[in-house]
């Protein structure tokens, strides 16, 4: 398929903007030379996008059984209502008595995120995941120099946890400690006790775990942090598997971050864009970054708390994700919030015990919204890996699981339903992995080279690495 | 109640039957009793999606949209194609997955190279990531890109956009870098500041192009003396202004970064925005985020792929330079999608109309008015002037359903892009003449 | 490939060749490449820069990987390999003559195996 840089004409373009009804003023210094922008018309430009849309797995395409992404169904009514000039006219430094409405949405977010996650304030600033971790990170960290406890330099993470969670800590200033997940993929307790100390600003922590299994000494683990002076964070990634069943504000954490592109129905943009609201305490309250909504006696109001961290990104963060997640939760209301989690867990369990008799589990443990499942067995007596299964689901439409991922399971395939799909997808795409499965007996080969039907097959991505290119070259 | 639960409840007693569970309760053995019965779920009921439309446009309908906008300041309004919106609202690109599955992603991936491409002929520069998630934090992950073990000090102009400098602030909270205010002087950067501020142990100087003021910096002798101190130049740039400005690759920057809202983003209260990233060659492993390259499948037939991924959190984990995982992907498309409906002459064009358009209504100012310019430099689309009662003149627009300027120490920041005709702008003197008394 | 008998190694696989006393060249062994895959890029040390026996140097990259390299020595960095900087992949294709760093100043170093106790290292960890 062409690239944009090759279709068209010189010369060719839309006509878009009027002639200028002022004198035409320029700049005394311009640049040297003229940026190679596409020349299309509108017609070329819309097959050329359209093509590329159809060289895309979208949600509306098939199951999406992404461990740890919660892929879940993104509701189109939120869509219309992002969209709504009401919202997306407004400019973010319009005087807020002419924004009532705005700040209302990131109100009404707050307080039923808080509710939702047992928090007592939120910032909806961050734009993502990894970005609320980032913030809430420097929450703990503002929180012991405001005690004057500096020698906390250190964060413990299990050796399970995602990427970001040891990025973020470092970014935020602190030292990684990992601490090793016990054979049955949970917190060891032992090593948190030895790791915990005077040197311990907090403990970063997803629960359910990265394997999908939920830790049952979630309370013990907290407690052991919090008596050797440390917070501790909640990673929301896996929230789905506890929306509206429990809270982490229940089981002892200080500040969450929650991504709202995941259990909150937001669509995922093919990478973003995101939110990574962070919620806390109420000690923790005044040192969000700024500026938090808050109802006030004529309204409501953006304000920036007494001893915030500052901004951490510009703005009020992203403000039409937070619509859609806002409408999202609007729409389920109590009892529907209360049925997410049991669904998403229900569906994740259905799943793995109909795979069971075919696929290694790599925990025999009931799991929550995910599960794992580990193809190291397979790989031994076929030669085939999870990535060649991988690649044989895509031939089938179904994209497919998280791969090789947490990496202390080998030959990983993480596989999340959510709560939105039928039994009908789920019963297909499991009739699918168990003919895989035969495959890799019968035909290995198959595997190795697959997928067979995508526009294009597997890429090499060891000499996209060695040598980039990075940009269409045009040539002289 | 929400009807995204496709479950029926015979298909639940099935499937409870195949786990061998008589309720979903069980499942959730793990969770303490105490946890799962302390929260009384203070939540108000679920809606149908007539009442949930009904809610929300609501909302929406609470806010002032203003017809015309004479304020910037980090948030711009221009025109976006029609074509734009009709890419980026088709529902393959708004819910599709990271394309961490090349093969099934291709449209994304070429989507994003190709945007890449753009911003770097926008920039001049050798290499873009994908984009981070707004202009300021871009300019916080330059000083990331720009620190080693001997340089750990940053310097920003203080005619930076005071929300930029604050990020980049609390970022250097987290790593401690320490960052370095250099003073303006008449609203641009004042370069004896800047040469004494330069020391041997800073890493990068950063300056926004045009400034926040508006004006015009001398970029080019500002990133020399930089780099005589051995410190990375890293710009700050307007994507409009690209059109005609020297290119930050022009001007000698190490980096580029900024704002990519005004590549076809509405302003939208804030975001989601775009932060574009784009550097010399020499420092292409320092970029953070996703950046895709291209490549062969094992038919030779060309295709794309997420690259040199082993700078990344998710394997370099504690030792990543970044932890960005999701980034602003969409919009980084929407970008794309507007520079190319756009082209090179129409993002000339609408440079040069939101130019002119500007300096018409300055010099409005000043003749019909007598308000004065706060500064006497080159500007390109938004500048600052005096007023004798701005917050009489704001109120005075807003009951014409206009947004006046930005107030400022000594006045208003106004800002005019291609939008506004002579016809408003002549009507904005006239509301604004009542004002002067 | 296999273990040249004249080099030593060390156990995180990275081998030792002594040049005088006090130099060194060090790169890393066929073993270690064969499970490391494709290597992509290597994050040279800076000349001039200390090494410490057993501490990390610099580290490679895969495609999927990031892997350290312990220094099996202590001492200078005098010399760095700039031929990787373009072609990583000599450390796949001939990983006893692509060294990474030449280190001089050696006053420590870890326990060194000859070949044959590598090799039966190899045995055991694989």
């Amino acid at each position: 398929m062409k690239t944009i840089f090759e279709l068209g004409a010189e010369g060719r373009g839309l006509s878009l903007l009027p002639e200028c009804d002022v004198p035409v003023v320029s700049l005394r210094e311009t640049r040297r030379t003229q940026p190679r922008l596409p020349h299309v018309s509108e017609n070329e430009l819309m097959r050329h996008y359209t093509a590329l849309s159809n060289r895309v797995h979208g949600l509306n395409d098939g199951f999406y059984p992404l461990g740890s992404c919660t892929m879940k169904y993104n509701p189109k009514i939120n869509e219309e209502l992002a969209a709504l000039p009401g919202f997306t006219k407004l400019h973010p430094l319009q005087p807020q008595d002419t924004a009532q409405g705005a700040i209302e949405v990131l109100y009404r977010a707050k307080t039923l995120l808080c509710e939702i996650t047992g928090m007592q304030d939120m910032t909806l600033q961050p734009a993502a995941g990894a970005h609320g971790e980032f913030t809430g990170l420097l929450l703990i960290k503002a929180y012991h120099r405001s005690r004057n406890d500096t020698a906390r330099t250190e964060i413990i993470v299990p050796d399970s946890a995602h990427g970001t969670n040891p990025a973020s800590s470092v970014m935020a200033g602190f030292r990684v400690v990992n601490i090793p997940s016990g054979p049955d993929g949970c917190v060891d307790l032992e090593a948190l006790q030895k790791a915990v100390g005077p040197q311990t600003a907090g403990l970063m922590l997803t629960n359910p775990n990265t394997v999908g299994i939920f830790d049952k000494n979630i309370l013990k683990i907290t407690e052991i942090v919090h008596r050797a002076g440390g917070l501790c964070y909640y990673d929301g990634a896996n929230l789905n598997a506890i929306l509206g069943v429990a809270r982490p504000g229940d089981m002892g954490f200080d500040c969450v971050h929650l991504n709202l592109h995941k259990s909150f129905s937001t669509p995922h943009g093919g990478g973003g864009p995101g939110s990574g609201p962070v919620g806390c305490k109420e000690f923790l309250a005044k040192f969000l970054p700024g500026p938090v909504p808050v109802r006030t006696e004529e309204g409501f109001a953006l304000v920036k708390p007494e001893c915030s961290i500052g901004r951490v990104r510009s703005f009020a963060g992203n403000f039409t994700v937070v619509v859609r997640a806002l409408a999202y939760l609007t729409e389920l209301g109590r009892e529907g919030i209360r049925e997410v989690g049991r669904a998403a867990v229900l569906n994740a369990n259905y799943m793995m015990a109909c795979l069971k008799d075919t696929y290694d589990m790599a925990y025999d443990h009931v799991c929550m919204h995910e599960f794992v499942m580990t193809l190291a067995g397979l790989h031994e007596k076929t030669g085939v890996s999870a990535l060649d299964i991988a690649k044989g689901l895509l031939d089938a439409g179904i994209h497919p699981p998280t791969m090789y991922f947490p990496l202390i399971v080998h030959e990983a395939l993480m596989i999340e339903p959510t709560e939105t799909e039928s039994k009908q997808t789920m019963d297909e795409a499991v009739a699918e992995l168990k003919q895989l499965y035969k495959l890799a007996f019968e035909d290995p080969e198959a595997l190795h080279t697959a997928p067979h039907n995508t526009p294009v097959r597997r890429l090499d991505e060891v000499q996209a690495a060695r040598n980039p290119v990075l940009r269409y070259d045009f040539g002289a | 109640m929400g009807s995204y639960l496709p479950l029926t409840a015979a298909e639940r007693g099935q499937m409870l039957q195949t786990i061998g569970v008589s309720s979903v309760e069980e499942l959730f053995r793990d969770v303490p009793r105490e946890a799962m019965d302390a929260c009384r779920w203070d939540l108000p009921a679920g809606k149908s999606e007539l009442e949930v439309r009904e809610a929300i446009t609501a909302l929406a309908e609470k806010n002032r949209v203003f017809r015309l906008c004479l304020r910037g300041a980090g948030s711009y309004r221009h025109f976006i194609p029609a074509a734009v919106k009709a890419v980026v609202t088709r529902e393959e690109f708004v819910t599709a997955y990271t394309p961490y599955q090349a093969e099934i992603s291709q449209g994304i991936l070429q989507g994003i190279f190709e945007y890449q491409t753009m911003i770097c002929e926008l920039t001049g520069m050798d290499v873009s990531n994908a984009g981070v998630y707004d202009g300021a934090t871009a300019a916080a992950e330059a000083i990331t890109m720009c620190r080693d073990r001997r340089r750990t000090k940053a310097c920003v102009s203080a005619a930076v956009n005071p929300q930029v400098a604050e990020v980049m602030r609390t970022y250097c909270f987290g790593s401690d870098v320490e960052l370095v205010e250099v003073p303006a002087k008449d609203g641009r950067t004042d370069p004896d500041a800047l040469r004494r501020l330069l020391g041997a142990d800073a890493a990068m100087f950063y300056l926004q192009q045009p400034n926040f003021f508006g004006l015009m910096e001398d970029a080019e002798a500002l990133g020399r003396i930089a780099h005589e101190a051995g410190a990375k130049f890293v710009m700050g740039v307007n994507p409009i202004a690209l059109a005609l400005m020297k290119t930050p690759a022009e001007c000698g920057a190490d980096v580029a970064v900024g704002e990519g809202q005004p590549l076809g983003l509405d302003t939208a209260f804030g975001g989601p925005y775009l932060g574009f990233m784009t550097a010399s060659s020499a420092m292409l492993r320092h970029l953070p985020g996703r950046i895709v390259g291209k490549t062969q499948d094992v038919d030779g037939k060309t295709g794309y792929v997420l690259t040199l991924s082993a700078r990344e959190q998710h394997i370099r984990r504690e030792k990543a330079s970044s932890n960005i995982c999701s980034n602003e992907q969409l919009c980084s498309l929407t970008a794309g999608v507007y520079l190319a409906a756009m082209g090179g002459p129409g993002l000339r064009q609408a440079a040069a109309l939101s130019m002119s358009k500007a300096h018409y209504f300055a010099a409005q100012l000043e003749k019909e008015l007598g308000w004065k310019r706060l500064h006497s430099g080159e500007f390109f689309d938004e500048f600052a002037a005096e007023c004798p009662d701005p917050d009489g003149a704001l109120r005075r627009l807003e009951d014409h359903g206009i947004l006046g300027g930005l107030p400022v120490e000594g006045g208003l920041l106004w800002c005019v892009t291609e939008l506004a005709s002579k016809q408003q702008l002549d009507g904005v003197i006239e509301i604004l003449r009542e004002v002067n008394g | 490939m296999g273990f040249p008998t004249e080099l030593k190694y060390s156990r995180d696989h990275e081998w030792v060749k002594m040049l005088d006393d006090t130099t060194a060249l060090i790169g890393i062994t066929d073993y270690a490449q064969s499970k490391l895959g494709d290597l992509v890029f290597v994050n040279l040390p800076s000349v001039g820069d200390t090494v410490e026996a057993g501490e990390v140097a610099c580290d490679v990259e895969s495609v999927k990987a990031v892997s350290d390299i312990i220094s099996p020595v202590t001492g200078k960095i005098a010399e760095v390999n700039e031929a990787l900087n373009d072609a990583p992949e000599l450390l796949n294709n001939e990983p006893y003559e692509a060294w990474i760093m030449k280190v001089e100043e050696i006053a420590d170093s870890e326990e060194l195996l000859d070949a044959a106790k590598y090799e039966a290292f190899t045995q055991e960890e694989g």
